[in-house]
């Protein structure tokens, strides 16, 4: 379908990936993809009606899919945030995938929100991108020339800039089953519980074998201009025991790795306080966990 | 527009399309068609932004924010409003019985937020209704009497009809 819209530019729904690649590559950014438009309206409908030219996705089939395997959940670009919580794989194995998408925003929000809208919108505080990189996501995009596989980490460039390219489009996510040794945390510190977009969130995925780190991923959201990992923290504590982790090491690890800002929801000398205060936690829940195992 | 617009969905039982009209464009917010062409303000605009879920509708039986749904991804959807719920719908009457309304502009939204949440869970905690509710703002009561009042509509659910008084 493709009809045209009053005070609006042209609305073109495809019901296949193919004729949806087609439109893309024609258009390119003169068409602004959208699945949940739970972000996007917020801006259209501030621009008094002025609404762009859409390709809506949101009638996909190939990106409404959730296919499971051994190794882990590719989940479709289009699927909604509740749907993911909600899937049996992903609350059985993910649970950090579960709690992000429960966060990301309200009921209502994640009813029509989309895993794929929350990636390439691109904003450095969106909740399940931290959830992503810390279980070593690859994502699929594909274009009329093909479709390639890339490692997540190394998707956002800068602040909204990605390695997408104009004529692509995200297809799926997927997500590797983590060992069943690791230790999982997340957090997310708004200015309420409910409904807050972050002024820190933190995913943790550490391995850590006989109490001591094997291997330690440590992602955060609204801690610089794209979601990111924390490579020196990774390697500063790889090797070392789990108890016994100096604050101060931690903090001088994370000077390097993060550069957050003082904005309208916090300072960044708060951020970088509670990124310590977070990863400090992570390690004693991992501890506690560990102790518990022998 | 080659092969004509193929859209239609149903608003409270009544069916809305491009092909006669009765949706005059994909690029439109729910909320607008609900309130300015079905002519139905029961739903409220608060924020406008997602925000505060004074809009709130079901699709398919999902909660939404109509201010955030565009129509053009509404086809073969069956969408339901305040107006298109019941009048003895247990809600309205436990809503009034804990005097869970002031303003009313957040009422329509925390009825279908709620309404939601029974029908997939019909015997809620409190925790589960704060959740359920969360997205949904109210400036005037507080949330204590509207958390109250989904808990008696779901401990009355079946018993359809008590007075509010």
């Amino acid at each position: 379908m493709s009809v045209q819209a009053s005070a609006a530019g042209e609305w073109h729904r495809p019901g296949s990936l193919a004729e949806a690649l087609d439109i893309r590559a024609r258009a390119k950014d003169a068409v602004v993809p959208a699945a949940g438009c739970t972000d996007l309206m917020v801006g259209w409908n501030a621009g008094a009606g002025r609404w762009p030219t859409v390709l809506d996705l949101s009638a996909l089939p190939e990106l409404n899919r959730i296919d499971v395997d051994d190794a882990g959940v590719t989940i479709g670009a289009a699927v909604s945030c509740s749907r993911l919580a909600n899937h049996p794989a992903v609350a059985g194995r993910l649970p950090m995938l579960v709690a992000s998408a429960r966060q990301t925003g309200s009921v209502a929000i994640q009813n029509r929100a989309t895993l794929g809208g929350n990636i390439m919108n691109a904003s450095p505080a969106a909740d399940n991108p931290p959830v992503l990189l810390a279980y070593g996501a690859r994502l699929t995009l594909a274009s009329t020339r093909g479709s390639r596989s890339i490692d997540y980490a190394d998707f956002h460039l800068d602040y909204k800039r990605t390695r997408a390219e104009p004529d692509e489009l995200l297809v799926s996510v997927t997500v590797p089953f983590p060992s069943p040794y690791a230790s999982v945390h997340y957090r997310k510190v708004g200015t309420r519980r409910a409904q807050a977009i972050s002024k820190v969130a933190l995913s943790v995925l550490l391995d850590a074998g006989a109490g001591v780190v094997r291997e330690a991923r440590f992602a955060f959201a609204s801690m610089g201009p794209v979601p990111l990992l924390a490579g020196s923290l990774s390697a500063a504590l790889r090797g070392r025991p789990l108890a016994g982790i100096d604050p101060a090491l931690v903090t001088r690890a994370l000077a390097t790795d993060l550069s957050p800002r003082d904005d309208i929801r916090s300072t960044a000398d708060y951020r970088r306080q509670v990124a310590v205060n977070l990863v400090m936690a992570a390690i004693a829940d991992a501890s506690a966990a560990e102790a518990r195992r022998n | 527009m080659s092969e004509g617009p193929v859209l239609s969905f149903t608003l409270n039982g009544r069916v809305f399309s491009a092909a006669d009209g009765t949706v005059p464009s994909p690029a439109m917010r729910l909320l607008d068609l609900i309130r300015l062409h079905a002519g139905q303000t029961g739903t409220k605009e608060g924020c406008g932004e997602g925000e505060c879920g004074a809009c709130a509708v079901l699709v398919d039986g999902e909660l939404a924010n109509s201010c955030l749904v565009p129509v053009g991804q509404l086809h073969g959807c069956t969408v339901t409003s305040i107006e298109g719920l019941p009048r003895n719908d247990p809600l309205v009457a436990a809503f009034a019985r804990a005097g869970a309304a002031q303003c009313g502009i957040c009422t329509p939204g925390m009825v279908m937020a709620a309404r939601a949440l029974l029908d997939r869970d019909p015997h809620p905690t409190l925790e589960a209704v704060r959740e359920a509710l969360a997205g949904n703002l109210c400036r005037c009561t507080g949330y204590v009497r509207i958390h109250a009042a989904v808990l008696d509509a779901a401990a009355g659910e079946g018993t359809a009809g008590g007075g509010a008084s």
